[in-house]
């Protein structure tokens, strides 16, 4: 049986009542082709600062991110579940205004590009994996010819529209296939740190069993970190979800974007 | 909030195709092949022959930097809205194969901003012999190896040598050099190939390629046929 040193049997216990589908694990599995595997999330220029050059390194990194990205985006992916769900159920699309709360909970340029990138690739799998007519409202690109009120546009005309966010793509996609704003939030807090680790075996050539325990032991707090994301978004009030600001990942991100040598996106 | 299990998209009816939107006009070529066998040259090579018959974009995936691109470019083989860097996260294999995200998005901005584009072409970042380019990316694939690897590299097989479109052995010129047995080459290839075409070329001796321009040419024909 599973070791509940990390919180596994509690998840096992509700696992008993409620068994996570298997369409969800596609979306939560690092293989989903979204191209989340070339993104470091701030890694790679944490490592070319020396900020990070090791397990110790590595820790610290993970739970700084966890607690700002990672937050933040469970908080969004959570809302954007919720959303879907009304979307589909016939409510209007507002999903400008969950860009807008993205993008202001975004502020570094290059988070943004990559954040878009990813929300455009997460939509390209959906269209196939799990197609429905509400991924056209959170496509600009066919949102802009339905012109409607709520659908998606630039916030800032200025800013190259790339796609949605991923988190609000993330969690459409997880109610598309099945999930709930705690699926969708749980989803997102951990993509905010196993991307950055698996980025860290490659870059530093770390032992991935010891990185994958590392990851282990961070699990009940991504858990109880969505839990806090899920209880923020409760009634709709976007404005209330959680915006920790992380100066230093905006910074790393920048970094990253001038650096002469980079092996990832971001 | 509804909490069932079910899955809540409309599946696709059996026996309908995943792809999106209306046929792709573009015809999309891979370039892969291991480190310093001359990919790079070879794409500049095919952009000076076609480029004055062909409406053509180039999609680059190194593994440092963007010099791939930044060598096209100062080649001035083409203009610098046509060529698009992608990263590949220290794996350009799973860029151009398994997680080919990245690689969409450049050949789907490309196509649209220079539409109508007869020929894109995606030069994998170097790789190893088991690197192969999919089906989702790339029309066709072409795969480039040099005769200073040894005359067995061949032999050894792997998807790129077997399965590609086009297998190109460059650098003929440095057989003597290198002690390689181009006949040795030729009948190994054939052997696992299954009849698939092979070029022998030196881009050295023939920057323009033509024997592969040709192969080319008759491809996009074939894609807008």
């Amino acid at each position: 049986m599973v070791n509940s040193k990390h919180g596994a049997r509690e998840c096992q216990a509700a696992g008993r009542a409620r068994a996570i589908g298997a369409s969800l694990l596609l979306l939560a599995d690092s293989r989903l082709p979204a191209g989340a595997h070339a993104h470091s999330g701030g890694l790679e220029a944490a490592v070319a600062a020396a900020r990070v050059d090791g397990m110790t390194g590595l820790e610290g990194f993970l739970r700084g991110r966890l607690a700002t990205a990672g937050l933040t985006a469970a908080g969004l992916a959570a809302a954007a579940c919720q959303h879907a769900a009304a979307v589909a159920g016939g409510a209007p699309p507002r999903w400008r205004e969950l860009d807008a709360e993205a993008a202001a909970r975004t502020p570094a340029p290059a988070q943004r590009r990559a954040a878009r990138a990813q929300g455009r690739a997460l939509l390209r799998v959906a269209r196939v994996t799990w197609p429905h007519p509400l991924l056209d409202t959170l496509d600009h690109a066919s949102a802009a010819q339905a012109a409607g009120p709520g659908v998606m546009h630039p916030v800032d005309p200025g800013e190259c529209m790339d796609g949605p966010f991923h988190p609000v793509a993330l969690g459409a996609c997880a109610w598309l296939a099945g999930g709930t704003p705690p699926d969708a939030a749980v989803i997102a807090a951990s993509a905010a740190i196993t991307g950055p680790a698996s980025a860290a075996v490659r870059l530093l050539g770390l032992d991935p069993l010891a990185v994958t325990g590392l990851l282990g032991g961070l699990a009940t707090q991504v858990t109880a970190l969505a839990d806090k994301a899920c209880q923020a978004m409760a009634n709709g009030n976007w404005a209330a979800l959680p915006a920790p600001a992380s100066p230093g990942l905006d910074l790393l991100a920048q970094q990253h974007v001038q650096q002469e040598v980079a092996l990832f996106e971001s | 909030m509804s909490h069932e299990h079910t899955d809540r998209h409309q599946p696709r009816q059996p026996g309908m195709p995943a792809a999106l939107g209306e046929p792709r006009r573009t015809l999309r070529l891979g370039v892969g092949g291991p480190v310093g066998s001359g990919k790079t040259a070879l794409v500049a090579a095919l952009c000076k022959a076609l480029r004055s018959e062909l409406a053509l974009a180039v999609v680059t995936n190194d593994i440092y930097t963007t010099e791939d691109a930044d060598f096209l470019r100062r080649a001035g083989v083409l203009a610098d809205d046509r060529i698009r860097a992608v990263r590949t996260g220290c794996c350009p294999h799973t860029a151009i194969r398994d997680d080919i995200a990245a690689n969409l998005t450049a050949a789907e901005d490309l196509e649209r901003e220079h539409a109508p584009l007869d020929l894109l072409i995606i030069e994998s970042g170097g790789d190893n012999l088991t690197a192969t380019f999919s089906r989702g990316l790339v029309d066709l694939q072409i795969f480039v190896l040099d005769v200073s690897g040894g005359d067995k590299v061949p032999r050894k097989g792997g998807p790129g040598i077997s399965q590609s479109d086009l297998l190109v052995i460059n650098k003929t010129d440095l057989a003597g050099q290198v002690g390689a047995d181009l006949s040795v080459m030729a009948s190994d290839a054939a052997a696992v190939r299954r009849g698939r075409r092979v070029i022998f070329t030196s881009v050295r001796e023939r920057p323009d390629s033509p024997e592969v321009a040709d192969w080319v040419r008759a491809a996009v024909r074939d894609k807008a046929a």
